[in-house]
């Protein structure tokens, strides 16, 4: 069995992708000759050459705008904004253009377009390197958004989302980037718009997406000792998200925590929450608790582990989710 | 008739055919006069055309409309230099490029009567890109576009057009950079018509625009837009270079607004009504017509029968507007995913009851 980090996995992806369709092209600012500055794209210019995987001025809205033109000309781009925040430049193509274009033209070019995009915090960043921009895209029709939490789990999402007839955000998290497992790489298996439970519980459910499903997993840990049996969800979809897991961990435990690293205020756990309220309201024995970010900006390096949920955060509120 | 373009001293543009129709260049653009009466026959039933939408949306069958009357040579002579399989990303205001393309107006017409965004027009097989309103942001789709092109091995050339404005966004940066960096097969066809809503094009810049392809790394050219045969032979050059693989061309063509920026804008608030009587004394199409009656291309009888076609084509196009049904509401939800989730679906049978 091979150990594998994020970061070579999502390599691998790359690579086994380009091998398998020569209409996959990959391309961003930095990621040719120097790989990527989190090596994420090293060795795929040497292996594919230059026409296939090439170096961009440092040109956001034009990376995003060309690769909708490379659409049009039946190409497959998987482009990678640097970090979070730089990929705002973006936006208006991302949000204009990349999530809308299907429809514009009633379905006859299909916007396979793979965005990565190193996110999240947790690696004491400068500022504008922590950002959380889940909801941004979440929010916007016609987009996907996976965010994967594990190098095996990266591998496929990665596949999945290049192979993926509409637009994919694939939001990596830099924390978990040099963090290893170890397995065979697969493409199948639980698919976009698919949750994973990747812990079983009875008392409440926990769950998270990115950098987060580590620390929903020490809380589980930690809860079992103290006799709550938390089952924890890796939503890893963000859009779609699934339906039919919240709906199930709901009725069958009665109580959900959801976690994430953004601001709380119209962040994706609310969402969650208001999911779950639709779909099983009649079950639930607690209010959705959330455990987030604070409404801040991102914080300097000395301050990130008081804005991210800690363990000691999310433990407290299973406590008073299950005390209820 | 050198290769390079020639620029008069600082803002003189290139011109062929003077204000009078008297021409003060070599009006031998390699035309004949076949084809020199076909650009005539497109700039009238253009204008007939826009008239046409503008007097549709005051009866309520068009949503606001943005008219190009006095743009017909930048768009007619530009249009008529492309080849088949040249691709051309539009604005909003590019309909006369549009009718040249092949492009069925009354599908077109379909943006501004408000039943669908975008392309209801099948881009691929017309070549003619989706209208794009959030300006500039064609731009990198025609980089992108461009570059997809040469990596076929194709010898397509990629046309975008934009306005004055629109040189004051970032993607017109951002895809004239990637254009130049890349040396993309691709055309940047600006039409400086004057104005960007109420804002004179000399307080959207205080350089001029065809100038700042040299900062790229590739010619720039400007000519009268208002001068069919100038305009069309400084894009035959620039597609000819990007074909031969030499790069993108950024071409500046002076034209005029001579209508409101839309039907939702009154004019008269900002601009001066001599002005646009001056403009009017530089109209494109009298310009052409008499320099083509006068050169013997074509005589009155010709110029009788371009009107009468543009009334009925004007007719079969009102026609066919007018009977165009609002959109069935599934399409609302069809086209948004290729792959729709089920949340969605489930909004959709809300939605449709
Ligand atoms: C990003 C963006 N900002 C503002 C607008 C509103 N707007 C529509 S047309 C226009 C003026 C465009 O001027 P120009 O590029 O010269 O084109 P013209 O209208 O003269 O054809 C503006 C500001 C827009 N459509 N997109
Ligand atoms: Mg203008």
């Amino acid at each position: 069995m091979t150990e594998w980090t994020m970061s070579g996995a999502l390599n691998r992806a790359l690579y086994d992708a380009l091998a398998e369709d020569p209409r996959v092209l990959v391309f961003g600012e930095d990621v040719g000759r120097s790989g990527g500055v989190f090596r994420v794209t090293d060795g795929l210019q040497a292996e594919y050459g230059e026409a296939r995987v090439f170096d961009t001025p440092i040109s956001e809205a034009g990376i995003a705008g060309a690769a909708v033109g490379l659409c049009f000309a039946g190409w497959r781009p998987v482009v990678e904004m640097q970090f979070d925040a730089f990929s705002y430049p973006a936006m208006e193509q991302v949000v204009d253009h990349v999530a809308k274009m299907r429809m514009r033209v009633r379905g006859r070019v299909d916007m396979s377009i793979t965005l990565r995009i190193p996110a999240f915090g947790g690696i004491k960043g400068k500022e504008h390197h922590g950002e959380s921009p889940e909801t941004y895209y979440a929010h916007t029709a016609g987009l996907k958004v996976v965010a994967p939490s594990s190098a095996l789990d990266a591998y496929r999402l990665l596949r999945q989302a290049i192979a993926d007839p509409d637009p994919v955000i694939v939001l990596e998290p830099k924390a978990r980037y040099w963090s290893k497992e170890s397995g065979e790489l697969a493409s199948d298996g639980p698919g976009i718009g698919n949750a994973r439970v990747l812990r079983d519980g009875e008392n409440v459910t926990l769950m998270a997406w990115g950098a987060m499903v580590a620390r929903v997993l020490d809380s589980a840990a930690i809860l079992a000792d103290e006799a709550i049996s938390a089952r924890v969800v890796d939503l890893r979809s963000l859009s779609p998200l699934d339906d039919a897991v919240l709906e199930r961990c709901a009725r069958e435990t009665g109580r959900v925590v959801v976690v994430h690293e953004a601001p709380r205020s119209v962040g994706l756990g609310a969402e969650v929450a208001a999911r779950i309220m639709e779909l099983a309201f009649d079950h639930l024995q607690a209010p959705v608790a959330r455990v987030t970010g604070w409404d801040t900006p991102y914080p300097p390096a000395s301050l990130e582990q008081l804005y991210l949920p800690s363990v000691e955060r999310i433990c407290d509120a299973a406590r008073k989710v299950v005390a209820y | 008739m050198s290769d390079e373009p020639e620029h008069g001293a600082g803002t003189e543009p290139v011109r062929i055919l003077a204000p009078d129709g008297s021409p003060v260049g070599d009006a031998d653009v390699g035309l004949s006069p076949e084809e020199l009466r076909e650009l005539l026959r497109w700039m009238v039933l253009a204008r007939r055309l826009d008239r046409e939408c503008v007097a549709l949306q005051r009866q309520g069958e068009l949503t606001v409309y943005p008219g190009f009357e006095g743009q017909e040579a930048a768009q007619v002579g530009s249009a008529f230099a492309l080849g088949q399989l040249d691709f051309v990303w539009p604005t909003f205001r590019e309909l006369a490029v549009a009718l040249v393309r092949g492009v069925d107006a009354v599908q077109y017409l379909q943006y501004h009567r408000g039943t669908w965004h975008g392309g209801p027009y099948d881009p691929r097989a017309t070549r003619f890109g989706p209208i794009c309103i959030p300006i500039a942001t064609q731009l990198p789709h025609a980089a992108g576009y461009a570059l997809g092109q040469r990596l076929d091995g194709s010898d397509a050339v990629t046309m975008a057009y934009f306005g004055d404005g629109s040189t004051s966004e970032g993607d017109f940066h951002e895809a004239a950079n990637l254009a130049g960096v890349w040396r993309l097969p691709m055309v940047l066809f600006c039409q400086n018509n004057g104005w960007a809503i109420s804002l004179p094009s000399s307080e959207q810049t205080a350089g001029e625009i065809w100038r700042r392809a040299e900062g790229y790394g590739f010619p720039g050219v400007r000519v009268d837009g208002n001068d069919v045969l100038a305009v069309h032979r400084a894009t035959a050059r620039a597609l000819e270079r990007a074909r031969r693989g030499d790069g993108p061309t950024l071409i500046e063509a002076m034209t005029y607004r001579i209508g409101a920026h839309s039907t939702a804008d009154d004019a008269t608030r900002y601009r001066d009504d001599a002005e646009v009587e001056r403009a009017r004394a530089a109209d494109p199409i009298a310009r052409f017509r008499s320099w083509l009656l006068a050169a013997g291309h074509a005589d009155d009888r010709f110029v009788t029968a371009c009107e009468e076609q543009a009334d009925a084509f004007a007719l079969e196009v009102r026609t066919g507007v007018i009977a165009t049904p609002a959109p069935p509401a599934e399409w609302m939800f069809d086209w948004v995913y290729a792959d729709p989730p089920p949340s969605l679906g489930r909004q959709r049978d809300e939605a449709l009851g």
